[in-house]
């Protein structure tokens, strides 16, 4: 994990400062509500339905237990007690006090955290696959590159007032883990005909009001040229971007409108200015980023054994053996699998964490998986690192705590964003109809014959839940001020990116569950063999489930 | 006569803004860019550009122009950072002022992209700004003042 040095120390410590005076400025009225809205907002805060909403920065959803205590404190001194994994890998607190927000970003600063960013319309927190380094697919570890972006994108004094928010993600393996289609850059690491490693860059893929998958500005691009280039897409999208419109002012819309072949022959123009100048990445950088992420002191331990005792351990406690199959995944070292802690627990909001879980995470991760925790985009958390003959004692404790739900990659493990509940943006609830539904599906039998399905629930255009992307997703919509659900279907945030279609008419809330499982029988009754729901939507396409859902509901 | 702070101090402004009614403005007078374009000897010549016109037009003038003036009409409109940078990577060692309505808490963000003069909308607040500019002393990014990223002087400083 990366480790602050002086510079980076300095750096988050000024920015608290410079915000605390700024908090100050705007307390005694030296400010004017709208000159302080992007100071705040790049500093994490929103102001939201009910309380101001702070989003803290997990950069790349690396945490160490250290922060995940912190943020525990956090939470008990300055909220309510617990903290919401947003989509995005970082940590929201829904009630903190503007006032209060300075010293809990100087409390932040403390273990090496801050909230640069995490808002606005500037570069955000730049995000990757949750299983980079321990994945068996992966190519090569992103989180060194994560970094050096990080860096370069800190308070980068050229793109903090664009067009509109600019969102990166970086993937290494075989399967996307990190929707890179779906971001405002998608970068993948991939090898040339020679086998040299260097970067895929898309351009123009995002959510919200449009979605769109990112189109290929460069095929391969050698590493050395990562940040220049990435200047100069930001540089022709500073100037050129829509801002006459907020809802025209993505870089999507601009690479349409231009196409991509002019988008690429722009940046290459703008590149000349700064290519193999300073801001050139030299290998001893690249070295010295590799550094922090090189593989924690692994037992070595004999893996086939190790796999015989698991399995038999699984068969004799068969509870035990369905959260290993469910919960856990293979990791590229023997004797290791990667934990998924589920934070999908019927009746609790989807992606929320107490203060005691966290303190627990805490202490588990420093007993059995090197002191690191990781945010997913899916809203749960990663213990990467475990050895397979310690997941037993490490299950019942989770177990305990509620955080061994089995249900990681299946209908229940719903993404869903806040919502109407809390969100000032959203046109309609979120959680009850993620709770309705997780009621509904409480057998855990029928949910696994499903196979994986990912069920994702926005609460208004802005996709925070990324409905666009799920199998089935659900959108909240506004109609004649009575909060709606639209359903769509076929989307997919992997290689094989595809946004949803539209079913048809939007439902009321209290009718959901059973759209949901109008929707589900119609796959169980077509499905082929082995065939998942979206191998089974795109080869049946949307009639059927349009013909059962709305006879249903007539 | 409007001030203005200029390489960290305040200062009285020397040039005429822009007055579109003129025709052939004089020497002291700023153009706006069709003005300027137009001029027969651009020595000494000041230009002002508006969000939306690139400096290109201005880059095969970079020795004889004195002042370039960007202006900010709303502080949210970025393009005036890239218009800087693009000034100064192009060779330009004149001035080069912010107009308009920016805040002060992007004087630091401005300054490193190559403004060294900075005259406000709201002139009451001048002496408070001035401290804004050093709300950062140490930054990850090259820019137009400090050309090295911190990764090249991080391990300058360790050898």
């Amino acid at each position: 994990m990366y480790v602050y040095d002086q510079y980076d120390q300095k750096i988050v410590d000024e920015r608290v400062a410079q915000y605390r005076d700024q908090t100050d400025r705007f307390l005694a009225g030296k400010i004017t509500e709208e000159e302080f809205r992007p100071l705040r907002l790049q500093n994490g805060l929103y102001v939201q339905r009910l309380a101001p909403m702070l989003r803290i920065a997990v950069p790349y959803g690396l945490l160490n237990s250290k922060q995940l205590r912190k943020l525990a404190q956090i939470t008990r001194n300055y909220d309510k007690g617990y903290a919401h994994i947003s989509t995005r890998q970082n940590v929201q607190l829904n009630w903190p006090q503007l006032s209060d927000v300075p010293d809990i970003l100087a409390e932040l600063a403390t273990v090496q955290m801050h909230a640069i960013q995490t808002s606005g319309n500037c570069i955000r927190n730049t995000t990757t696959d949750q299983f980079a380094g321990v994945a068996g697919d992966e190519l090569e570890d992103p989180r060194p590159y994560c970094e050096i972006i990080r860096q370069w994108s800190t308070l980068h004094p050229e793109f903090a007032f664009l067009p509109r928010k600019f969102k990166i993600a970086v993937c290494g393996s075989d399967q996307d883990r990190a929707a890179i289609h779906h971001h405002d850059i998608g970068i993948e690491l991939v090898a040339d005909s020679l086998g040299e490693i260097g970067f895929k860059i898309l351009v123009g893929g995002g959510l919200g009001r449009t979605p769109m998958i990112g189109s290929v500005v460069c095929e391969w691009l050698d590493k050395k040229h990562l940040l220049t280039y990435l200047e100069a897409i930001l540089r022709v999208y500073n100037k050129h971007g829509r801002r006459d419109n907020k809802f025209k002012a993505r870089i999507k819309i601009l690479v349409n409108a231009m196409g991509v072949e002019a988008f690429r022959e722009a940046v290459e123009h703008e590149w000349q200015a700064t290519k193999d100048g300073p801001t050139t990445l030299t290998d001893e950088e690249m070295i010295r980023a590799r550094e922090f992420f090189d593989a924690p002191d692994y037992q070595v331990v004999d893996g086939d054994v190790a796999r015989i005792e698991l399995d038999e351990h699984c068969a004799r406690d068969r509870i035990f053996g369905n959260w290993v199959k469910r919960n856990t995944q293979v990791h590229r070292v023997p004797g290791y699998r990667i934990v998924t802690v589920s934070l999908k627990a019927t009746g609790f909001a989807p992606g929320d964490v107490t203060a005691e879980q966290l303190e627990l995470l805490a202490e588990l991760s420093d007993k059995y998986a090197f002191g690191e925790v990781r945010s997913t985009h899916q809203q749960n958390l990663v213990l990467a690192d475990v050895q397979t003959s310690r997941l037993y004692a490490l299950w019942q404790q989770l177990q305990v705590a509620g955080l061994a739900t089995p249900n990681i990659g299946y209908l229940t493990d719903i993404i869903c964003c806040p919502g109407g509940d809390y969100c000032s943006l959203a046109n309609a609830k979120s959680l009850p109809v993620a709770e309705a539904i997780q009621s509904r599906f409480d057998d855990l039998d029928y949910v696994y014959d499903l196979g994986p399905i990912e069920l994702n629930i926005s609460g208004c255009m802005n996709a925070c839940g990324h409905h666009h992307i799920g199998h089935i997703g659900v959108l909240g919509v506004d109609k004649k001020g009575q909060e709606y659900y639209q359903v769509c279907l076929g989307g997919s945030q992997s290689k094989d990116a595809s946004i949803g279609n539209i079913l048809g008419p939007s439902f009321k809330q209290e009718d959901m569950p059973d759209v949901i499982d109008n929707i589900l029988s119609t796959y169980v009754t077509l499905r082929e063999e082995e065939e998942s729901f979206l191998e089974t939507y795109r080869r049946v396409g949307i009639d059927p489930f349009k013909a059962r859902v709305y006879v249903q509901a007539d | 006569m409007s001030r203005l702070i200029k390489q960290g101090h305040i200062t009285d402004d020397t040039w005429l803004p822009v007055n579109v009614d003129i025709i052939q403005p004089a020497p002291g007078q700023i153009c706006n860019l069709e003005q300027w374009l137009q001029l027969a000897d651009r020595n000494g010549s000041a230009v002002q550009l508006e969000p939306g016109q690139e400096p290109a037009p201005l880059f095969d003038f970079v020795e004889q122009i004195q002042l370039v003036v960007i202006h900010f009409p709303v502080f949210t409109d970025g393009r005036g950072f890239s218009y800087a940078r693009d000034l100064r990577e192009r060779g330009y060692r004149g001035e080069l002022r912010a107009a308009g309505h920016f805040i002060r808490d992007q004087l630091t963000y401005l300054q490193r992209c190559g403004f060294d003069a900075f005259q406000m909308a709201e002139e009451s607040g001048l002496e408070e700004a001035v401290a804004s500019l050093r709300d950062f002393s140490e930054h990850y990014q090259a820019a137009i003042d400090q050309p090295l990223p911190l990764f090249r002087r991080r391990t300058q400083n360790k050898h």
